[in-house]
């Protein structure tokens, strides 16, 4: 299916797209294009950030949109980010449904009281009667020296928190469908985009719709091990899948799209048919995503793994600006070769 | 207390008496809660309000049921004067199902949408943004409501007050900041954290109107309400109001912190002698508005009543541990 299939390459991609009639979309234009949709439904909708409304328009993804909604609704702000975190959560209360953007996830440090001790526990500590639905877009940075402030991946801090749901969509149909989906969702959502998949192009309908919270997908059905890839992840899986079919390792590829909910019984399954995981994701190894994915199939399927569970991340450093030391900080493809042949 | 700006002739009677008997219901209120935290069951720490009772009364008398208010962990005050159910509150503070927030809050976070009540933050600051947030939605859906966020002197040197206050000025928005300056955060005295004790000053780098009142005073603290609610209705933008008030009891609990040496005791004695519904009381039999014996009769009733939302609130039963899981995430099923 062409919304499920991750194309590497875009020639592949470009054919299959007009051999079936289908429209092809960047991941930015996908996540332009769900905020559109979604303005224009939905009046309590609206979107604020840094530079919501400038020339940029957040790489893209917002250009423009304050022509046709004002500037009220695609709202630039003050650059303080707890203080907005804060005015979005009272809108959120009170009826709207507030999308607000960072450029960068490292300035979500910024906002930590407002995300961690009110956005998530205000549903719990109200008994349940009071909802904030709230989304906070964040987008991963990486290379050209971005360094330590500007390409962190925080996803992992977020997973600690009962009360916030975290997606990391990887393809433009994700892009889309899980946007509106979080925004309708009722929840705050950590909405959580990797500045190098927004020039990745793939098929995105023009009407709306939803991909599910919570749902997994398999990217690529195999036998011999399972590779759960987050976000940038997916597409370094699949360029490794394509090596190791040479050597006779038939992998699996998962991308659980969502972190929390984590779709545990996707990856379960998966392992007891592999016995084999390895899980590759956009940031520092140690308390990460990964080692949350690993410990729960432990507790699950622990007599089905033939082999130790392996993660392929950065090293547990700050990320380093040189091109010698960003080219030695960054996993791909080969890491990942390296990695499951260890399995075998 | 003698001049009263000749508001008493001016105001509804029935809007002053309802300022004592806020007044009264708030002290008593608290009364009730020392009076049974010794027994050990009502497990949730308390942050009394007494003694600063007349700046809950005196703004929220402003406000209409639909308006948006924002309390702290010190919250009883609050919430009394925006219109919440004694006993709902007592049963959330004894952890009962019944309670405001379904015993999964406490004292510290009561909830009481119908009464403009979304939630309640005990993070020092954390409730002002929000505040400015719901004031932008009304702004958004031209509903009309304002909303009003409290909040204690330690909170204007919370990063999120300078941000609300600087938002809500750049948008205008329908919003009355009250400052309740006691002087303390916990027992850190102000004249340790800030350069001079007027908060109201920070409004100037706002462009927004900032006031100082007596706190102590309720007609003082009504009146500049007045003025800060009517420019919030009529899309003026916000306004800082500083009260000047006291805490007679410790930060958390029913003790008095003063005995522990936390605070000198010649203030509390001061400001004793200065309580908010004792001051007013008179100044209101002497302006010939109820009797001593009116006033006895008051106290009466709300003690009655009080006792009753206590027992019938400690009679509701403790929540089943099946909501331990429910409503971390909200489901919209």
């Amino acid at each position: 299916m062409p919304w499920t299939k991750v194309y590497i390459d875009k020639n592949e991609l470009k054919d299959t797209l007009a051999r079936e009639g289908l429209r092809g979309l960047s991941y930015r234009d996908a996540l332009k294009e769900a905020q559109e949709q979604l303005l224009r439904d939905d009046e309590s909708v609206f979107l604020l950030g840094e530079g919501v409304d400038d020339s940029g328009g957040i790489f893209g993804s917002t250009l423009g949109l304050w022509k046709e909604f004002g500037k009220d609704r695609v709202m630039d702000i003050p650059i303080a980010e707890n203080g907005l975190t804060g005015v979005a959560i009272g809108a959120a209360i009170a009826g709207m449904k507030p999308v607000f953007i960072h450029m960068r996830m490292d300035f979500l440090p910024m906002c930590m009281d407002q995300i961690i001790n009110h956005a998530a526990k205000w549903h719990y500590m109200t008994g349940g009667r009071v909802n904030v639905p709230l989304v906070i877009r964040s987008i991963i940075g990486r290379g050209w020296g971005s360094a330590a402030q500007h390409s962190q991946a925080l996803h992992a801090l977020f997973m600690h928190i009962p009360g916030l749901k975290i997606v990391v969509p990887s393809t433009p149909y994700d892009a889309k469908g899980l946007l509106i989906a979080s925004v309708r969702d009722g929840n705050p959502v950590m909405f959580i985009e990797h500045r190098w998949v927004y020039d990745y192009i793939g098929y995105v309908p023009e009407e709306t719709y939803t991909v599910p919270i919570g749902k997994g997908i398999v990217r690529r059905p195999g036998k011999d091990v399972t590779i759960v890839a987050i976000s940038l992840m997916v597409y370094e899986a699949i360029k490794a899948a394509k090596t190791l079919e040479k050597m006779d390792i038939d992998v699996e590829i998962i991308d659980p799209r969502t972190l929390n909910p984590l779709d545990e019984e996707l990856i379960i399954e998966s392992v007891k048919k592999t016995g084999r995981l390895v899980i590759a994701d956009v940031s520092c190894k140690t308390g990460g995503a990964g080692a949350e994915i690993a410990c729960r199939v432990a507790e699950s399927a622990f007599d089905y793994l033939k082999a130790p569970v392996k993660r392929v991340n950065f090293p547990d450093t700050p990320t380093p600006c040189s091109p010698s030391l960003e080219d030695a900080y960054y996993p791909d493809a080969e890491t990942l070769v390296e990695s499951v042949k260890g399995l075998f | 207390m003698t001049d009263d700006k000749g508001i008493i002739k001016e105001a509804d009677p029935a809007v002053l008496h309802n300022l004592l008997r806020t007044m009264v219901l708030i002290r008593i209120f608290e009364e009730k809660i020392i009076e049974v935290y010794p027994m050990q069951d009502m497990k949730t720490p308390v942050h009394l309000y007494i003694g600063e009772e007349a700046v809950a009364a005196g703004v929220c008398a402003h406000l209409k049921k639909e308006d948006y208010v924002f309390t702290t962990h010190r919250s009883h005050g609050h919430c009394l004067a925006k219109g919440s159910d004694p006993e709902m509150l007592y049963a959330e503070f004894y952890g009962r199902i019944s309670g405001c927030s379904k015993g999964k809050g406490g004292s510290m976070h009561p909830v009481d949408p119908e009464n403009g009540i979304l939630g309640t933050t005990a993070i020092v600051g954390g409730g002002i943004p929000i505040a400015v947030g719901t004031a932008l939605a009304s702004r958004m859906k031209k509903d009309g409501r304002i909303s009003v966020t409290f909040f204690g002197d330690g909170a204007s040197e919370e990063g999120t007050f300078h941000e609300s206050l600087n938002f809500a000025a750049l948008k205008q928005l329908p919003v009355v900041f009250i400052c309740e300056n006691n002087f303390s955060a916990t027992t850190s005295p102000l004249s340790q954290r800030q350069p001079h004790e007027n908060i109201a000053k920070k409004a100037g780098g706002y462009g927004i109107p900032g006031i100082t009142v007596d706190g102590n005073n309720v007609l003082d603290v009504y009146d500049a309400a007045k003025a800060a609610v009517q420019r919030a209705r009529q899309g003026k933008g916000p306004t800082l109001i500083e009260c000047k008030t006291y805490r007679w009891k410790g930060h958390v609990g029913p003790d008095c912190d003063h005995e522990k040496g936390c605070r000198p005791m010649e203030d509390l004695n001061k400001w004793m002698k200065r309580c908010p519904v004792e001051m007013y009381k008179d100044l209101i039999i002497n302006k010939g508005l109820i009797t001593e014996t009116d006033y006895m009769n008051l106290v009466k009733e709300i003690d009655a009543a009080l006792d009753d939302s206590l027992k019938a609130a400690k009679q509701h039963p403790l929540p089943d541990t099946k909501e331990l899981l429910k409503d971390v995430y909200y489901d919209k099923e």
